[in-house]
């Protein structure tokens, strides 16, 4: 919402300085994004008039003018502009001048531009006639005859020859632009935004005059039109006709007042119309009287189908729950969004029909959207204006119209207003004020609070000096957020001030509590780190396409994804199931960048279809996906980050068995990884290899990549770190190495699972220390050293007991491998 | 004998001197008091002689004995001295030389950041939860409060995967499910990525982070809601760090606010950062809304509370001087490890 100072001061008088008055409003509750000084930078423009145009001698596209600004001699000055003419009023940047610019083409500058005398084609130029846009303006406002040339003035400035222009059009001013937020719809006017500098200042608001002097009361309104309303989403239709139309220009101080807030001068009906909206945030629409068949208004749902032309010459096919404006034979506009081409006003239109109505903001809402036709109107019925306008909205047209000599105003106004709107009373505590703000504010306080933003208060209980009276507070229909006490509290809060309020912090008696599944990602994070790995976050979209380049074959699991119905586009089109594609991304990027190694890791959410609920919300868990690749990077260093980590988030016994199946991996540097539940249930919580080389080459990474990809959900389930204390041991443990020789497709893994079968309670456990191939072993063959340890709690072992345990492992590798020992 | 013992004594003492390592001394002491060694020939060899000799020869040898290990051990002790010095000073390095690296990984900046701001919180006892991040149209706006016709329900705003589920635009939803699975009173924290429908640019993303906090208990004042993000503020942003609560409007909250801090970078005074105004603005927040707490079934007569919602990539942005929010779903290497 933009706010021109100079307006507003016609409404209520700010004491205030505009820094002050800013930061006034902003905590009082009138957010603002900036707030601009107009009119700076223009020197040495004055007023002038176009006595004559003369051709130049050497170009066709430019004109020799000679202008008149109050002095014995005229100024000659050449143009290229297309809209001059003789006897116009014009800006006129003389010799020595300055203006904001930018000139027409250029790219402004800070300093603006100096005007200096010239020759344009031979001929003396003695400065520059100047369009809106050069002295400041906004391109979209300047008035309508001076568009894409010079700013032709109205002509009440004729008598202004010579005089400063800044002066003269008393251009100095600030231009605020108010965020109004969606629950204040009445602060889009600046009568709005007067009341609001009221209640945060304590001024009075001045109304704007309504009362009108010479209404032509030989005839009346309802004479000249009928209304009828049909459809419920009309909540008041306001009718009113003026005749002996005057169409013309705007006088300077309407002009100015709509340019500064953002809308551009056309004619005076068009311009008293948007001066009102702006005034009361009540739009109107001003319909030729000619175009009325049957002088007759009927508002009702459009013709299934319909085409109609609207204003801006488009043709809308319209459906049969919009909102229309018709006459006696067909539609004239489609409510509250836009009229017709068919009831324009045009130069010659002698009496109008003025309608200042109430339209559903639902109703406004959906046929704007789906007309996709947005207008300064329908975004104030879709946010909602006050019924009760209309007629006073209407009377101040009329009064403009009537004191600017713009035409005649016939007497009554037709007013279809079924159900008038009244004021709402609500039950306000003061003490419930204070419960809520931290405060002691006494009950006559808030209903000074009230009554500043127009609100009558009746005292219900106790008396203004209690902080804890109870009033029944009226608000003015215009403030449709004013419903239940609480929105009362916050009135209370924001004049008193946010900043006069208490601060302190409140007792704190708990304990928090985390849950499993953040500690043990909390956990993670920290033990990745610590082993070198930089955590990545990468976004949770994805497209069925990444899926195809990590390999996932077209009936996987990984394919149950979750569809966005509104993408931003196909590459973002569903919910991730996996990590991988996102990780080799990351690398590929990084790679690509000659990144020489890289260790990364994400711990981030996966999403996957909801197959038992139809429309139920999709499952969601936590993956943890590791990638690497670089110098010293293969499987077993992936895998002993599978293991550390696994190990830390309490899961100290995993079993990795090779895959060959899973596609993204390579079929022969593959793993599962398990672990034992309690019920004896082996559970997956991982997979991971060196990433398969077509899938590597997929994203253009010619190193080997190695990455894992674990499941938070089991290994939530799995995980046990409790600790439970045992004595270190007394007595001294002892070991025997042994090397096995064993076919090479027996993988070690098989070596430990036999080994670990025993359950003598001296055997603590076994460890591989050196694998060996090589032509004493013989081909296909592998020695593998095995280290195994002894030990008891109570006693040292003797060499037999140890022997004894010792040689039924031997012979179970034996028997079930066909191990051979090999002398050590 | 007695001259056989001095020329023993002399050659020895002369080995003695000229060995020239631990094994020099050992085989000397082998090769004169060994099994088979000179001095102990000499005493096995006494047997035959008279007593009264053997009493005097066998005096003198022991002495010898004596002497001979004496100076041995003596010699030994020189030259592991001399050794020590020796291999001390072959084992110098260049300690100048590079150290193999131990890497220590970084953890992503968003992830810092939440970590941060939650530890503020749970250090004044709020308790950590989380939501989905796919949830329904009732937690996300119903139950917040959010107008029915509210543009932020629109396709344009928000990404739908049912007509009743869509992807969160943000954190708040976990306000709804803490209302309606536990009992007042509670305070909580909830971290997490939300989605807006925005195109990515330096400054929007279509994924982003927020932190939503939320109290609900007997007595609790707006004045609270001032102090809990204020004392937030100071510990983020330093102690010097003074607020300001601007009016504002939520569906959720009543009375709502903006909170501002004071510009980090020029202290107040206005500079590029805070467009000059001295502030920045760094999170909504509120009073909760009784038709909020109504979702709850919260006693509104009995119990109040606060809300607030922050962005975290905003927040980090901020404190770093990052100027387009890409960066951090790039995950360049070289910016990752900055933050550590």
């Amino acid at each position: 919402m933009l706010v021109s100072w100079k307006w507003l001061n016609d409404y209520i008088k700010v004491d205030e300085n505009i820094t002050d008055y800013c930061n006034g409003m902003i905590m009082s509750g009138s957010n603002l994004e900036t707030c601009r000084k107009f009119g700076d930078g223009i020197e040495g423009v004055v007023i002038g008039k176009i006595k004559n145009i003369e051709k130049h001698p050497n170009a066709d596209k430019l004109v020799i003018c000679r202008i008149d600004v109050g002095k014995e001699d005229n100024v000659q000055i050449v143009t290229g502009a297309k809209n001059v003419f003789e006897g116009a009023i014009v800006p006129v940047a003389l010799d020595g001048s300055r203006i904001p610019g930018p000139l027409h083409g250029q790219t402004k500058s800070e300093d603006g531009v100096e005007i200096r005398s010239g020759q344009l084609r031979g001929e003396v130029s003695n400065g520059m006639l100047c369009s809106a846009t050069e002295l400041g303006f906004d391109d979209k406002v300047a008035p309508m005859a001076s568009r894409d040339g010079i700013w032709i003035l109205p002509f009440e400035f004729e008598s202004k020859l010579g005089m400063d222009l800044s002066m003269a059009l008393d251009l100095s001013d600030y231009t605020i632009d108010f965020e109004i937020t969606p629950n204040r719809p009445d602060c889009l006017s600046m009568i709005g935004m007067a009341r609001e500098t009221g209640a945060t200042f304590g001024n009075e608001v001045k109304v704007p005059e309504t009362k009108l002097n010479s209404e032509d009361e030989s005839q009346r309104a309802e004479d000249i039109i009928q209304v009828e309303v049909r459809s419920d989403s009309c909540l008041r239709y306001t009718a009113r006709v003026i005749k002996d139309i005057k169409m013309g220009e705007s006088p300077w101080w309407i002009q100015q007042r709509l340019m500064a807030a953002g809308m551009r001068p056309i004619n005076i009906i068009v311009d008293i119309t948007n001066f009102v909206m702006l005034e009361y945030g009540q739009p109107l629409h001003a319909f030729d009287i000619r175009s009325i068949a049957k002088r007759k208004i009927i508002v009702e749902s459009a013709e299934q189908g319909e085409v109609f032309r609207t204003l801006d010459g488009k043709e809308r096919k319209l459906e049969k729950n919009m909102l229309m404006i018709k006459d006696g034979e067909k539609s004239v506009a489609i409510a509250g969004i836009m009229g017709g081409m068919n009831s324009e006003i045009e130069k010659d239109t002698e009496t109008v029909v003025l309608e200042s109505a109430c339209f559903d903001g639902d109703s406004v809402r959906k046929t704007s959207k789906k007309l996709t036709l947005r207008t300064e109107a329908s975004g104030r019925y879709e946010k909602g204006v006050d019924p009760n306008l209309a007629k006073t909205a209407a009377d101040r047209f009329c009064y403009l119209v009537e004191s600017l000599s713009a035409g005649t105003v016939v007497s009554g106004a037709v007013d279809v207003y079924k159900n008038p709107k009244e004021s709402e009373p609500v039950l306000v505590r003061a003490k419930r004020i204070n419960k809520v703000l931290g405060t002691d504010i006494a009950a006559g306080e808030m209903a000074n609070i009230f009554k500043t933003l127009d609100c009558r208060v009746d005292i219900v209980e106790g008396n203004l000096n209690d902080n804890d009276a109870v009033m029944r507070v009226y608000p003015p229909t215009v403030r449709q957020d004013l419903s239940m006490e609480v929105d009362f509290v916050e009135e209370v809060a924001r004049i008193y001030g946010y900043d006069k309020l208490p601060m302190e912090l409140p007792k704190s008696n708990s304990i928090p509590e985390m849950t499993q599944s953040w500690i043990l990602r909390k956990k993670a994070g920290e033990v990745l780190t610590a082993i070198g790995m930089n955590e990545i976050q990468t976004i949770s979209f994805a497209s069925p396409s990444d899926l195809d380049k990590v390999n996932i074959g077209e009936d996987a699991i990984e394919r149950a994804f979750v569809k966005i119905i509104n993408p931003l586009g196909e590459d973002t089109s569903i919910l991730r199931t996996i990590l991988l594609p996102d990780m080799m991304d990351v690398l590929a990027r990084n790679y690509s960048r000659s990144q020489e190694s890289v260790q990364a890791f994400e711990i981030g959410t996966t999403f996957m279809k909801n197959f038992i609920e139809e429309g139920g919300l999709p499952y969601e868990d936590f993956n943890i996906c590791l990638g690497a690749f670089g110098e010293n990077e293969d499987f077993f260093m992936m895998k002993a980050r599978v293991e550390t980590l696994l190990r830390e988030m309490g899961i100290r016994k995993v079993t990795f068995t090779a895959e060959k199946e899973y596609p993204s991996y390579h079929p022969g540097r593959c793993a599962r990884v398990s672990a034992t539940a309690e019920n004896g249930e082996e559970v997956e919580l991982a997979i991971m290899g060196q990433v398969h080389p077509d899938v590597a080459e997929n994203y253009n990474i010619d190193v080997p990549i190695y990455a894992a990809e674990l499941m938070m959900g089991p290994i939530e389930e799995l995980s046990n770190r409790k600790i439970t204390y045992k004595k270190p041991p007394k007595f001294p443990g002892t070991s025997r190495d042994i090397a096995l020789t064993v076919d090479e497709d027996i993988a070690v893994g098989e070596i430990l699972k036999v080994i670990y079968e025993d359950e003598d309670e001296i055997f603590k456990g076994a460890k591989i220390f050196d694998i060996y191939r090589g032509k004493q072993i013989g081909d296909n063959k592998k020695s593998v050293a095995i280290r195994l340890f002894y030990a008891h709690d109570d006693k040292t072992l003797t060499d037999a007991e140890v022997l004894s345990v010792h040689r039924v492992i031997l012979q179970r590798l034996a028997d079930k491998l066909h191990a051979i020992l090999r002398e050590q | 004998m007695l001259e056989n013992l001095n020329s023993i004594r002399e050659e020895a003492i002369s080995m003695i001197k000229e060995s020239a390592s631990l094994k020099d001394c050992e085989d000397i002491r082998v090769a004169m008091l060994g099994k088979k060694g000179r001095v102990t020939e000499i005493l096995k060899n006494m047997k035959k002689l008279p007593p009264e000799e053997k009493k005097v020869l066998g005096k003198e040898a022991n002495i010898l004995k004596k002497e001979i290990e004496e100076k041995i051990n003596r010699k030994k002790l020189e030259l592991a001295s001399e050794e020590k010095e020796k291999r001390l000073k072959e084992e110098t390095i260049d300690v100048t030389e590079p150290a193999p690296e131990l890497k220590i990984g970084a953890k992503h900046l968003i992830t810092q950041v939440i970590d941060e701001v939650l530890g503020i919180f749970t250090d004044m006892g709020y308790e950590i939860v989380e939501g989905p991040l796919v949830d329904t149209v009732f937690n996300v706006f119903d139950g917040l409060n959010s107008p029915a016709n509210h543009p932020s329900r629109d396709m344009t705003d928000t990404f739908y995967i049912s007509k009743d589920n869509v992807l969160r635009p943000h954190t708040s939803s976990v306000e709804i499910r803490t209302l309606m699975s536990r009992e007042a009173p509670f305070k909580i924290v909830s971290p997490g990525r939300c989605f807006r429908c925005d195109t990515p640019d330096a400054t929007h993303s279509p994924m982003f982070h927020q932190i939503e906090g939320m109290i609900v208990d007997e007595g609790i004042t707006m004045a609270h809601l001032k102090g809990t993000l204020d004392h937030m503020a100071k510990k983020l942003f330093g102690s010097e760090t003074r607020t300001k609560f601007r009016p504002h409007h939520f569906p959720f909250t009543e009375p709502s606010a903006e909170m501002d801090v004071s510009c980090f970078k020029c202290g107040g005074k206005g500079c590029s950062m805070c467009k000059g105004s001295g502030w920045i603005e760094i999170l909504g927040c509120g009073m909760t809304h009784p038709n909020v707490h109504g979702v709850g079934e919260v006693d509104t007569e009995k119990f109040t509370g606060f809300a607030f919602g922050m962005g975290v990539e905003r927040i980090a942005m901020l404190k770093y001087g990052i100027d387009d929010i890409r960066y951090f779903y790039e995950n360049d290497m070289r910016f990752i490890e900055q933050f550590k």
